[in-house]
């Protein structure tokens, strides 16, 4: 729902739901993105063909696949990222709680504010750790004054990293570490409680530890965010998410919940991905 | 209005702001081109390049400005750019990483974007004062110092562009440094030296202000290198800053004919570049 | 077992201790240059300098007739017409470097991009006529009237546009210094926005920003200091041009509060009388302003270099 140029945006308040276990059944939680015939074009040549599935809401779903076989590009759709590049180009129908995000009438800013983004590299902006998570909500300029100190932290918090900045919410934020720059990202993508966060291989570049407490993280954010992930890693596919897509040249081959696809997957591509015969 | 609309207005207002920005350099790069080329094509005439400069209020050419200038820079680059090449040569291929070539890098630096009218005041010191007169032989010594840091950074970055592996498979064959440097690494660079003589000649040739106390001027024929040598540079300031107007006249047909000059050097070399790296590219 | 000839081998190692030594006598060549320029400018200077002592650099009179100097005036219209020429450069130069990075469309990129590194090329006696010819007569006929009119009887500012409208002066050199110094702004802030890594510049836009926040809020701070080194090394040039601000700076050895009242800059004191100098004093004096202008330049630009450098470093790190 786009809001109207007169009500802010505001936090949909939902009855908390027991925690489900990875593989969970697809019919518990609501759509929240409706994909129908999205194709993609790098000038003419086509990246993505014909995709059609549903993503729902408080529930973390993966794309795993190949290099190159659209993963990241279809994430790219979905908060129009493409459209700072001007050969770049979607066509079809992306629907996120009904409204057709690709249309021309959309605000493009609007719906990068709402449709979160972490990328493959931590990049953390350079000021302070408090000014990189509160950004945002300054930008948008909802929030201010003590609340924005209470917006930041609950984004600290959620993204697991509070107890180890909290002392140092006025550091450069390129001081931390690489894990701890990731988390901090992931604490200003959430700070401005998006409705979808989209998360691009999120742990390629980290060491194991600051990668499963990431993967403990985005447990927890579940029930907060739709989340997508896009990864290379299968295990951490199966260990993070509740639903799997699987895409190859450019195709979403097939979708389901996780405990499905990586043990008796219908597509026989999709069964020689997982097994290790290619990718 | 609420938030948003205030940054959509913001946002396009400093946009805006960047294209008239843009529209006020490219207007100011017209008005210059401009001007020169409606003055400076009305002073050219065969004259220019067939008589002398003229006394004040007589009609005349710039051929002796031509030649002096064309002399002096010349003997400049042959003088300043073997030497900036042999050094941009040991910082790339000998002294990479050393104390010295960090100094030196430095300190070329510094002389890439020194006043030039210092090394003009530089040159009269040790050699106008030594001989007891201006000279061409000065003025073209002034121009060689600023030729020598342009083509010692243009020859540094050009031989840092060829591959290692290259160099590497030379020194497998047991060739020492210098015959790596003369057989594969000046031919792989060939373009790239090329263009940054192209870029040296280009930037000495419109230098003004050390030729006006080295080589001075001289309003006849002259090709004596040791007694002062009329030149382009020189005359147009002359000229220009006179009240008569063919004099006036005569600084604009030669301003245009030392922007034409250095525009064709500079695209030439741009063109040279970009050929190199459309052909050669990635070759590792 | 490859056969090697003995004096083959002996002779290409005599060469490559001549070529290696070559190679390095014209890199040290490079710093004895440095060293010759300070030394001789200190020698020249060292008449004037000994018989005014401190005072050279703090008095304004300038006499040949009575061998009296003083640096004061010079040194004013050089920091002035540089102050002039970065206050008006440094914005449009943003503005376009802004242009070419974030709003162009790519056709036009190359073309413009080429037209504004072409215009740099242009040698600067080009832009000191057309500052005569063109922009003084301009400026004296439209612009100063009307400054001299409405913001002349303004209380506090209006003592910098005071006087006759002479179309020469310190604010018409400051305004050609301007546009000399504008292509090389542009191109330097434009190679620092360049460096700025995509995926640094999505995570802004991933926020919901737009484009001029993006801009203010992580391309200019992440460029803070290769911003600052192009600023500080186009100062560098902008204090020690010549021939783009002696045509237009109306060479008068006096320091006025209004802009439009001519004056002089170092380079512009030294082009103009340098050949006429009679006297050891006189010619002594104006070396010594070439010291001057050598130190102030050499402070200038060592501090941009430095700052570019760090730059360097840093872009090629990871990220």
């Amino acid at each position: 729902m786009m809001p109207s140029s007169k009500t802010p945006k505001s936090w949909k308040i939902r009855p908390p739901v027991a925690t489900e276990a990875p593989g969970a059944d697809l019919s518990v939680h609501d759509v929240k993105v409706e994909i129908r015939g999205l194709n993609f074009y790098y000038g003419a040549a086509q990246a993505l063909f014909d995709i059609n599935t549903t993503l729902e809401d408080r529930s973390i779903t993966a794309f795993i696949g190949p290099s190159g076989c659209g993963k990241s590009t279809l994430l790219r759709v979905l908060n129009r990222m493409y459209a700072l590049y001007a050969n770049q180009r979607a066509d079809g129908e992306v629907r996120i709680d009904g409204e057709d995000i690709l249309s021309d009438k959309v605000d493009v800013s609007e719906l990068r504010y709402r449709v979160g983004m972490v990328f493959q590299k931590p990049t953390p902006f350079p000021m302070s750790v408090f000014d990189n998570v509160a950004l945002g909500l300054r930008l948008a300029g909802a929030v201010r004054g003590s609340r924005l100190h209470e917006r930041v932290e609950e984004a600290l918090r959620d993204a697991a990293i509070w107890d180890e900045v909290k002392d140092l919410l006025h550091v450069d934020g390129r001081s931390l570490s690489g894990g701890q720059q990731q988390r901090l990202c992931i604490a200003r993508a959430i700070a401005v409680r998006p409705e979808v966060l989209l998360l691009d291989e999120p742990t390629a570049a980290l060491d194991p530890i600051s990668t499963l407490r990431i993967e403990e993280m985005l447990q927890t954010l579940r029930e907060k965010f739709c989340i997508i992930v896009v990864t290379h890693n299968l295990q951490q596919a199966a260990r993070v998410s509740n639903v799997t897509g699987f895409m190859y040249l450019g195709q979403l081959i097939e979708i389901g919940p996780s405990s499905k696809i990586f043990t008796s997957p219908s597509n026989r591509k999709t069964d020689d991905y997982i097994t290790g015969r290619f990718g | 209005m609420n938030r948003r609309q205030i940054r959509k207005a913001r946002n396009g207002v400093f946009l805006a702001l960047s294209v008239a920005a843009t529209l006020v350099g490219l207007a100011c790069l017209a008005a210059i081109l401009w001007t020169l080329v409606s003055n400076g094509i009305a002073g050219l005439s065969s004259r220019v390049f067939t008589e002398m400069t003229p006394p004040p209020g007589s009609e005349g050419g710039l051929l002796n400005a031509l030649y002096g200038s064309a002399v002096m820079t010349l003997l400049g680059i042959c003088m300043g750019s073997p030497i900036g090449m042999l050094a941009g040569t040991y910082l790339a291929e000998y002294g990479r990483t050393s104390r010295l070539s960090t100094v030196i890098r430095f300190i070329n630096d510094i002389l890439l974007s020194a006043p030039s009218i210092i090394i003009g005041l530089f040159i009269y010191e040790i050699l106008v004062v030594r001989m007891g007169h201006f000279s061409a032989i000065a003025g073209a010594v002034a121009l060689a110092v600023i030729a020598i840091p342009v083509s010692l950074r243009t020859t540094e970055d050009m031989l840092n562009l060829v591959p290692s592996g290259m160099k590497d498979a030379s020194a497998a064959l047991g060739a020492y440094p210098w015959r790596t440097v003369v057989s594969v690494v000046y031919p792989a660079a060939r373009s790239g030296i090329v263009t940054g003589l192209l870029l040296a000649i280009a930037r000495i040739s419109g230098e003004t202000a050390p030729l006006l106390f080295t080589a001075l001027n001289d309003q006849f024929w002259s090709t004596k290198l040791t007694a002062p040598m009329a030149n382009l540079p020189v005359v147009i300031f002359q000229f220009a800053l006179s009240p008569y107007k063919d004099w006036q006249q005569l600084a604009w047909a030669g301003a245009l004919i030392i922007t034409v000059t250095i525009l064709v050097l500079s695209v030439s070399a741009r063109i040279i570049l970009s050929l190199m790296q459309t052909s050669g590219g990635s070759k590792s | 077992m490859a056969i090697i000839d003995s004096r083959h081998a002996a002779r290409q190692l005599i060469y490559e201790r001549v070529f290696r030594s070559a190679t390095l006598a014209a890199a040290i060549l490079v710093l004895l240059i440095l060293g010759g320029v300070a030394l001789s400018l200190l020698r020249g200077a060292w008449p004037a300098l000994s018989h005014f002592g401190f005072g050279f650099v703090t008095r304004e009179i300038w006499n040949p007739v009575t061998d009296e100097y003083g640096a004061l005036a010079p040194i004013y219209g050089t920091v002035v017409t540089s102050l002039i020429a970065m206050l008006l450069a440094v914005p449009t130069g943003f503005g376009i470097a802004l242009f070419l990075t974030e709003l162009c469309p790519p056709v036009l990129k190359r073309s413009i991009g080429t037209a504004v590194e072409l215009l740099a090329a242009v040698p600067s006696i080009i832009f000191g006529i057309w500052g005569l010819f063109v922009l003084a007569p301009l400026l004296q006929r439209h612009v100063q009237p009307w400054l001299i009119d409405h913001i002349g009887p303004i209380p506090m500012i209006g003592k910098l546009f005071q006087g006759p409208p002479f179309g020469i002066g310190v604010l018409t050199a400051g305004v050609v210094l301007a546009v000399m110094v504008l292509p090389f702004i542009a191109a330097t802030m434009r190679d620092v926005f360049d460096t700025v890594p995509p995926m640094l510049k999505e995570s802004g836009y991933g926020l919901g920003a737009t484009t001029w926040e993006v801009i203010w809020h992580v391309v200019v701070p992440h460029s803070r200091v290769g911003m600052l080194g192009g600023i500080m090394l186009g100062l560098g040039r902008a204090l020690g041009e010549t021939m783009a601000v002696t045509f237009v700076i109306g060479n008068a050895h006096r320091i006025s509060t209004s802009l439009l009242a001519p004056g002089t800059t170092i380079s512009s004191s030294i082009a103009n009388e340098f050949t006429e100098a009679v006297g050891d004093l006189y010619t002594s004096s104006l070396i010594a302003l070439g010291l001057l202008l050598f130190l102030i330049t050499f402070a200038v630009i060592a501090i941009a270099q430095a700052m570019l450098r760090r730059l360097e470093r840093r872009a090629l790190s990871p990220l």
